[in-house]
């Protein structure tokens, strides 16, 4: 038993339990300082997760692996919650009541997250998953006074319970078939059973639920636009990196799943995915449900990464999950303090921002220029290393599909920049800026521009951790 | 000492990254305070060209590095059979070329807390300008061709927002663009040849191409030559050869220390210095290496001969420049590095101090231009004027000025590798700039006093980088002199090292020829014994050519009414008919497709788990369909 492994889940665990009993022996006013500390056990947790680069090892019977793919992932969840938590310390210390268990929730969902990523077996993955989902249930509904918050919470709940209900009945198959739970040993497929590719058809599904692709995402907009601004925010980068580090998982770390015709089904999904969340962002008017589809939209790029089935996509998925989720945190940032000042999340709300708040109106642009791809910001280099890697085995349809939608998504990502920058604010005073979110935003900016520039600071840790995922 | 050597050497990117540094400052922090604006720009130059001092030193004292140089770079971006670096590479050549840009833009700086003393831009022109030394010097130390690009575009953005300043006024915004575009041509032919370069070489760093390059020769000779002159069309534009030479003389509607920073030190050098680095290439390309010195030596010739009958002080200027570029590019063209790079650097001397000198005259003068409504400004302004004088002798070619030693290098390489006929036209080329540079010195600074004017001499901040540069264009030229030993060539060199010798025949001649044309020009415009207007009327149908440059603008004007506006208007209708209303169309059917999609979305959660088990039940027919769950059936295959 090597615990070491687990090193950071049990650091998180118990990081989480003591901010549980903080939480309940604190009253209100205490928010703010449970805030900051969980910045700082989040700051710790990231600290860890650097000394276990290299371990590659798995471990408990073959339930856990811990290769670089997974502490880069881990990374990810880590640090989109920090940046979530700067951003929206002040939006929780805004909530009405004695609800001090909103930081607790979103460790125990980290932890779950750590969870999937690591997952050696079905059941592991599934535990992990269930700790994300339940802690999000209740982090979904957390604004209690908001009618539009506990409707998300209770679409959410029942919606989650069906895709859970489906990937457990997928695992039930492809277990019954398999006679196996660990991803290693999963028959190849070509002396695979039908029924157990109907159980891995059902993962899919599942999978498709949590990363909110086409045609399982209708939820997603709902809930976004009902869930607490940094919820969405955590919801959208956080979880969606945890379901594709799950599928990754399932789909290509065991034999079963990987030959070309199940690469048919990650492509059609890809393809919809891209083109219908692209398409439907273009008419929104709310700037949260027009982020829920830029987000679908984003998930279908990450699934071309997927689909190419090799280290290169791993690698475009790695990278890009990172810099999606510093820029929409970014986003989100940016949301959450207009929405605060205002009271809005209406696209016209932002007329004028870059006179009300230069600093927010820059992050903003720079953060929406990167989710459509322009270079020189990071998302440039994420599409275009995903993009590479499919095209690279010489399939060029998904690519030429993720050309064109991301030239159409830079209609609706900068519709809001024109709207920022051209319009006349309705209310010039400025927009306040407090010291955590100005952090989170300046962190994002930099991130977005410096990984632009120069990627290899990145790419070359996740080409690595790519590379540990195949064993190599 | 060694210790600050080494740590220059081995710290060679701090020299543009600390203009960066200033630029970024001065933007973010210190757009409000002129005084601290311009001395972190100037103390920021300063530490740049101190390092610079010591990468000589550390050139000098380990003399294997001018053949093989220094390289060290950290990997940039990489991809499948694509890995780009950004670093430092030290030579001669680049110890060089660091010592003059950052010499210069240092001077400059002083030079510009004076002249634009008072200017509303003020921060806004030392974030230019530091910036713009940042990009040359970044592009000087450039590893690859790649770095070099990136480089070379930032140098061109900023000639840019120098050129055009004042962009109050119609006609410096005009010259940015005509200097950007006319560029941006080169910038073209550079690109496509680099892309080649790494697409038949696989790699564009310049270390590992000089290895590979001759047997690349052998190989593939027409290929070679066909790169050679993509990467030469480069150079056309950004230093201003025949007929990209165009946007030059109109980049004079930038403030005069920007004109010296420009034409003397900086972007203008650039083309020269990206051909010395791709030296290697040239020198295994013959028929593209004669292209180049038949150009260079053409348009030293063709400049000249329009800078004879310009009115404006500074337009004068600006066609020697190009004169004076097409020498040095000539001296590439007939293989010889050294000599170009030695013009490069003391034309780099005189041309800026002539352009600071200038630049005080126009000060002091209020924006007069026409050298004829000046004249005997050297009662008012002595300092100015000698300073004028001794960078027109410099230019002209006067033993031991700066400008004789190099341009004798050049005379004698060109004979000497046996191109004859240009080293003639560059002999003719070399009378006819005595000529025109002393009739701007005895039209302007001599002569009767225009009443009109009431000159002054510039201050102190203005004279003493002036005051630099007059000792450097007088005795700069003598490390190249033939008499040194281990000079100039020694360190700045292709191949094996030559000495230089000397040929009394070429320098006779050429001083020869030097004095008469400013003989000439004594007659004509110092003591009016010959009326200029009776000249210009002899020579009536060659004057008006040359005055109004041979008409290239009009040629180039009539090219664009003609093809780009015929064609434009065709393709207007194209775009406005049929590719609008195609983008129309599908921009309609998306927007319609977009709403049509979004009433799917009604907020009922019965409805969206209808959705999500039909989805499903889909997905599970799509894989049946694509063969995917009965896959283990057709192969025969039995449940694990």
């Amino acid at each position: 038993m090597n615990f070491n492994l687990l090193s950071t889940e049990i650091a998180t665990a118990l990081f989480g339990s003591v901010l549980l009993i903080l939480s309940l022996v604190t009253g209100k006013d205490a928010r703010r300082g449970l805030g900051h500390a969980t910045l700082a056990g989040l700051l710790v947790l990231l600290l860890i997760t650097f000394t276990q680069y290299g371990i590659n090892s798995g471990g408990f019977s073959g339930t856990w692996i811990l290769d670089d793919y997974a502490v880069f992932m881990k990374q990810v969840f880590i640090i989109a919650a920090i940046l979530v938590v700067f951003a929206g310390k002040s939006y929780v210390e805004d909530f009405t009541g004695n609800c001090n268990e909103f930081y607790v929730l979103m460790v125990f969902a980290l932890l779950g997250m750590m969870g999937m990523a690591s997952a050696g077996d079905l059941i592991t993955l599934y535990v992990s998953l269930e700790t994300m989902t339940i802690s999000f249930y209740i982090l979904v509904a957390y604004n209690l006074t908001s009618g539009k918050s506990a409707e998300a919470g209770l679409k959410y709940l029942i919606l989650g319970a069906l895709s859970s209900a489906v990937i457990l009945y997928g695992m039930s198959l492809v277990y019954g078939a398999a006679g196996t739970t660990l991803f290693a040993k999963m028959p190849p497929v070509s002396v695979a059973s039908p029924v157990l590719l109907l159980g891995a058809v059902m993962l899919v599904a599942g999978f498709g639920f949590k990363i909110a692709a086409v045609p399982f995402h209708m939820w997603s907009p709902d809930i976004y636009e009902g869930a607490p601004t940094p919820v969405t925010a955590f919801l959208a980068v956080a979880s969606k990196a945890a379901g594709f580090a799950a599928m990754l998982r399932v789909f290509l770390g065991g034999t079963p799943v990987a030959p070309d015709n199940w690469l048919g089904i990650i492509a059609v999904l890809a393809a919809i995915t891209m083109i219908i969340g692209n398409l439907v962002a273009i008419p929104q008017t709310g700037i949260k449900r027009m982020l829920a589809y830029s987000s679908i939209a984003q998930a279908g790029y990450i699934l071309v990464g997927l689909m190419a089935a090799d280290p290169a996509g791993v690698n475009g998925v790695l990278f890009y999950s990172m810099i999606y989720a510093v820029a929409n945190v970014g986003a989100f940032a940016v949301v959450i303090a207009v929405e605060r000042a205002t009271g809005s999340d209406e696209i016209a709300v932002f007329g004028g921002l870059w006179q009300r708040q230069p600093l927010l109106a820059s992050v903003m642009t720079v953060c929406l220029l990167s989710l459509a791809g322009i270079p020189p910001m990071a998302g440039f280099v994420g599409k275009f290393l995903l993009f590479s890697a499919i095209m690279d085995q010489g399939i060029y349809w998904p690519a030429f599909i993720g050309f064109v939608m991301s030239m159409i998504s830079v209609y609706y990502y900068l519709r809001v920049a024109l709207v920022i920058w051209r319009d006349e604010p309705k209310d010039p005073a400025p927009i306040a800026v407090e010291s955590g979110m100005r952090l989170a935003v300046m962190a994002a900016l930099a991130v977005t521009v410096v990984l632009g520039v120069y990627p290899a600071v990145l790419s070359d840790l996740s080409l690595a951790a790519a590379k540990s995922f195949f064993g190599m | 000492m060694t210790d600050f050597v080494n740590f220059a050497l081995y710290h060679a990117w701090l020299i543009p990254a600390l203009p960066f540094l200033a630029f970024v400052l001065i933007v973010f922090g210190l757009r409000r305070h002129e005084k601290a604006a311009a001395a972190t720009a100037i103390s920021l130059t300063g530490i740049s060209f101190l390092l610079a001092l010591g990468v000589a030193g550390a050139v000098f004292s380990r003399p294997e590095l001018v053949e093989k140089p220094l390289v060290y770079s950290a990997r940039w971006f990489s991809m499948a059979g694509l890995s780009v670096e950004m670093g430092c590479l030290i030579d001669g050549t680049s110890a060089m070329m660091l010592f003059v840009v950052t010499l210069i833009s240092t001077l400059v700086m002083i030079y510009s807390t004076g002249y634009m003393h008072g200017d509303e831009g003020f921060t806004r022109f030392f974030a230019y300008l530091s910036l713009f030394a940042a990009s040359m010097l970044g592009l000087v130390i450039a590893t690859n061709f790649l770095q070099l690009f990136v480089f070379w575009e930032l140098v061109g953005l900023c000639s840019y927002l120098l050129i055009g300043y004042y962009y109050y006024k119609v006609s410096a915004r005009e010259a940015a663009k005509k200097a950007f575009m006319t560029t941006r041509v080169g910038d073209f032919g550079l690109l496509v040849g680099i892309v080649l370069i790494q697409t038949f070489l696989g790699t564009m760093d310049f270390v590992e191409l000089s290895g590979k390059l001759p047997a690349f020769a052998k190989e593939a000779p027409v290929l070679l030559t066909t790169i050679g002159f993509l990467v030469f069309i480069g150079p056309i534009g950004k230093s201003g050869q025949f007929p990209l030479h165009v946007w030059l003389p109109d980049a004079m509607e930038g403030p005069s220390p920007v004109s010296a920073l420009i034409h003397a030190a900086t972007m203008v050098v650039a083309g020269v210095y990206l051909v010395a680095r791709a030296f290697t290439m040239f020198s295994v390309a013959p028929e593209a290496q004669h292209f180049v010195a038949y150009l260079g030596g053409f348009t030293a010739f063709f400049a000249a001969s329009i800078a004879l009958t310009q009115r404006e002080m500074k337009r004068i200027l600006a066609y020697s420049t190009i004169s004076q570029l097409g020498y040095m590019i000539m001296a590439l063209g007939v293989g010889s590095l050294t000599a170009s790079m030695f013009h490069l650097m003391t034309h780099a001397y005189f041309k800026a101090l002539m352009f600071l000198a200038a630049g005080s005259a126009l000060h002091a003068l209020h924006g007069k231009a026409d050298i004829f409504e000046m004249g005997g400004l050297y009662r008012k302004m002595p300092w100015t004027a000698a300073f004028m004088v001794i960078g027109a002798i410099a230019i002209a070619g006067i033993p031991p000025f700066a400008g004789f030693w190099s341009k004798d290098e050049i005379l004698v390489m060109t004979k000497l590798h046996g191109f004859t006929g240009l080293y003639y036209l560059a002999s003719v080329t070399a009378f006819m700039t005595a000529f025109y540079m002393f009739r701007m010195v005895f039209t302007a600074f001599f002569g009767k006093e225009n009443p009109e004017n009431h000159p002054h001499e510039s201050p102190v901040s203005m004279l003493v980088p002036m005051g630099v540069l007059a000792v450097l264009s007088v005795v700069g030229g003598l490390v190249g002199a033939p008499f040194v030993a281990k000079g100039f060539g020694y360190w700045v060199r292709y191949g094996a090292y030559h000495h230089p010798e000397f040929h009394a025949d070429v320098a006779g001649i050429s001083v020869l020829l030097a004095l008469l044309g400013i003989a000439l020009a004594w007659t004509i415009y110092g003591a009016k014994k010959v009326a200029a207007k009776d000249l210009a009327a002899k020579a009536g149908f060659l004057y008006t050519l040359s005055y109004n440059k041979y008409y290239i603008d009009e040629l180039f004007q009539w090219i664009n009414r003609v093809f780009a506006d015929g064609t434009g208007k065709i393709l207007y209708w194209v775009d406005l008919y049929i590719v609008d209303g195609i983008v129309n169309g599908l921009a309609r059917l998306t927007a319609f497709a977009g709403e049509r999609f979004r009433y799917v979305q009604n907020g009922q959660v019965q409805h969206y788990a209808l959705v999500f088990f039909a989805s499903v039940v889909f997905i599970i027919l799509l894989s049946g369909l694509l063969g995917v769950t009965t896959a283990g059936v057709q192969s025969g295959g039995v449940a694990g």
